[in-house]
């Protein structure tokens, strides 16, 4: 009997795990038992991490990819898919999270850009690449080099959702306006935002982004995920809001609770019952580094 | 009488399952709650995380009427990927405490081809269709036992891939993602919720 003819990391297949992922809450870990806390909370993936963003923020210093040992470590711990971090441009950071057979490998400016002109050339990978934006223009140029999921960037390690709602709103408000727009118009707005213009006719005529849209960045309580996901995100990141929470498996559960039943109210009630603290969040005015700056 | 489909959207591929279920003119709702499953004729089973969809089904106090109504009701369900696992009746590589509903006689190895680098696609010759199958294995499980009654609609290099019993149906891969709506129009007149 001869072997199907299978095809390993096309488009479909590397933009197929995303799909699998919406509705759902990705969350920041970085040790194997944090890993379980959210595994056994409901989280739809894990990124592994050597810091959370708030630690980042405090701690200073270049920030890179983990330790391979502690991916592996995370990946040994729990069954469903590991994500981990390549500073942007760091291609060789990727293709050595691509050697430990990572799910999903997030190009991301919570660590130190490594290039301040080139992204990863993502095309280039079998392994699929999140990556984060802050408006439509720069979600339409990680697409072109290969993304296969988009998350806007907010501003991660702050515990505050107001960057996140900036962005998601202006990435879902750009994509309704592409929708009404006629073709002579679509070349003025592929020009307005940097990007290809056949991604932008690919949005006039879908109604939406050509990969799965996330969000990330200061989500820190079940109503932070509900909010943004009736603005438009199709499930969510969490990074310090659970690990720097007075509960970190009950706010897990309880936000994970928020993703599915984000519409609904009275169960967002009793989600969001009985949490204690959320993290303690940050002014964006006081803050040294803004995190969504990084990336172009 | 209009038959209304459900789609389980706790998590995963919903959205996809009820944009296919919609262009062939199924009557489709979103099932997250005891009350909306009450109301529906039968129910896809969507791809996603088949740990946290287990869990979400127990904390919303889904999982007895499911079982409940697939057992002694015969509610039709037509399960992909993290569905087939939960409506297999016995999961192997899950986690201790995650549920399977034992809609048929089946064992699932979850991802049993091996993490996303290992994810494919391909084409698959399905008995009763002309043309082949674009079957897309995301984390795919692998199915590593069935009971006598189960029939084996198409194979992947020996093993089953789509699997029929009575108004069941279990994919190992997304016929919601490769824009074919000929195995949703397969199991809805299976289950008799639209005309041949």
């Amino acid at each position: 009997m001869t072997e199907t003819n299978r095809a390993t990391g096309s488009p479909l297949v590397k933009r197929g795990l995303a799909e699998m992922l919406k509705g759902g809450v990705i969350m920041d870990v970085v040790n194997p038992e944090q890993a379980r806390v959210a595994e056994d909370a409901g989280a739809v993936a894990v990124m592994a991490l050597e810091r959370v963003p708030s630690d980042i923020r405090k701690d200073g210093g270049v920030s890179r990819m983990s330790d391979p040992e502690m991916i592996s470590g995370i990946q040994a711990t729990v069954s469903i898919p590991v994500m981990a971090k390549a500073r942007i441009g760091h291609f060789a950071e990727a293709q050595i999270l691509q050697a430990l057979d990572v799910d999903y490998i997030d190009e991301s400016e919570v660590l130190t850009p490594a290039d301040e002109t080139h992204h990863i050339d993502k095309w280039a990978f079998d392994v699929p690449f999140v990556c984060g934006a802050t408006n439509l223009g720069e979600a339409l140029r990680r697409i072109s080099e290969g993304a296969c999921m988009i998350r806007s960037k907010g501003e991660a390690g702050t515990g505050n959702v107001v960057e996140a709602v900036r962005h998601i709103r202006s990435i879902v408000g750009d994509i309704k306006k592409i929708g009404q727009a006629d073709e002579p118009e679509l070349f003025e707005w592929a020009k307005q935002l940097r990007a290809p213009l056949p991604l932008v006719q690919e949005i006039a005529e879908t109604g939406q982004l050509p990969v799965p849209l996330f969000c990330a960045g200061g989500l820190s309580t079940p109503a932070d995920a509900s909010l943004v996901m009736q603005l438009g995100a199709q499930a969510v990141f969490v990074g310090s809001g659970i690990f720097k929470s007075d509960e970190p498996a009950r706010m897990a559960s309880a936000i994970v609770e928020a993703a599915t039943h984000y519409q609904d109210p009275e169960i967002l009630v009793k989600a969001s019952t009985g949490l204690g603290n959320a993290m303690k969040g940050l002014e964006i005015a006081t803050l040294e580094t803004k995190l969504a700056e990084r990336g172009w | 009488m209009s038959r209304t489909v459900g789609v389980l959207a706790l998590q995963g591929a919903f959205a996809a399952h009820i944009a296919i279920l919609r262009s062939i003119g199924a009557d489709t709702v979103e099932v997250r709650t005891a009350e909306q499953l009450a109301s529906v004729d039968g129910l896809v089973l969507p791809g996603g995380e088949s740990t946290t969809m287990s869990m979400l089904l127990e904390r919303f106090g889904l999982l007895e009427p499911l079982r409940s109504r697939i057992h002694d009701n015969q509610l039709p369900v037509f399960g992909t990927c993290a569905g087939m696992i939960l409506l297999a009746d016995e999961i192997l590589d899950g986690r201790a405490d995650q549920h399977c509903l034992k809609a048929l006689p089946l064992s699932a190895r979850r991802n049993g081809y091996g993490r996303q680098l290992a994810s494919f696609e391909t084409d698959i010759e399905v008995s009763g269709l002309d043309e082949p199958f674009h079957g897309i294995f995301i984390r795919a499980p692998i199915v590593e036992r069935i009971g006598d009654a189960v029939e084996v609609l198409a194979e992947v290099d020996g093993q089953p891939v789509l699997c029929r019993h009575e108004g069941v149906t279990v994919a190992s891969f997304h016929p919601e993602l490769s824009g074919d709506s000929r195995l949703h129009r397969r199991w809805l007149i299976d289950a008799g919720l639209i005309e041949a």
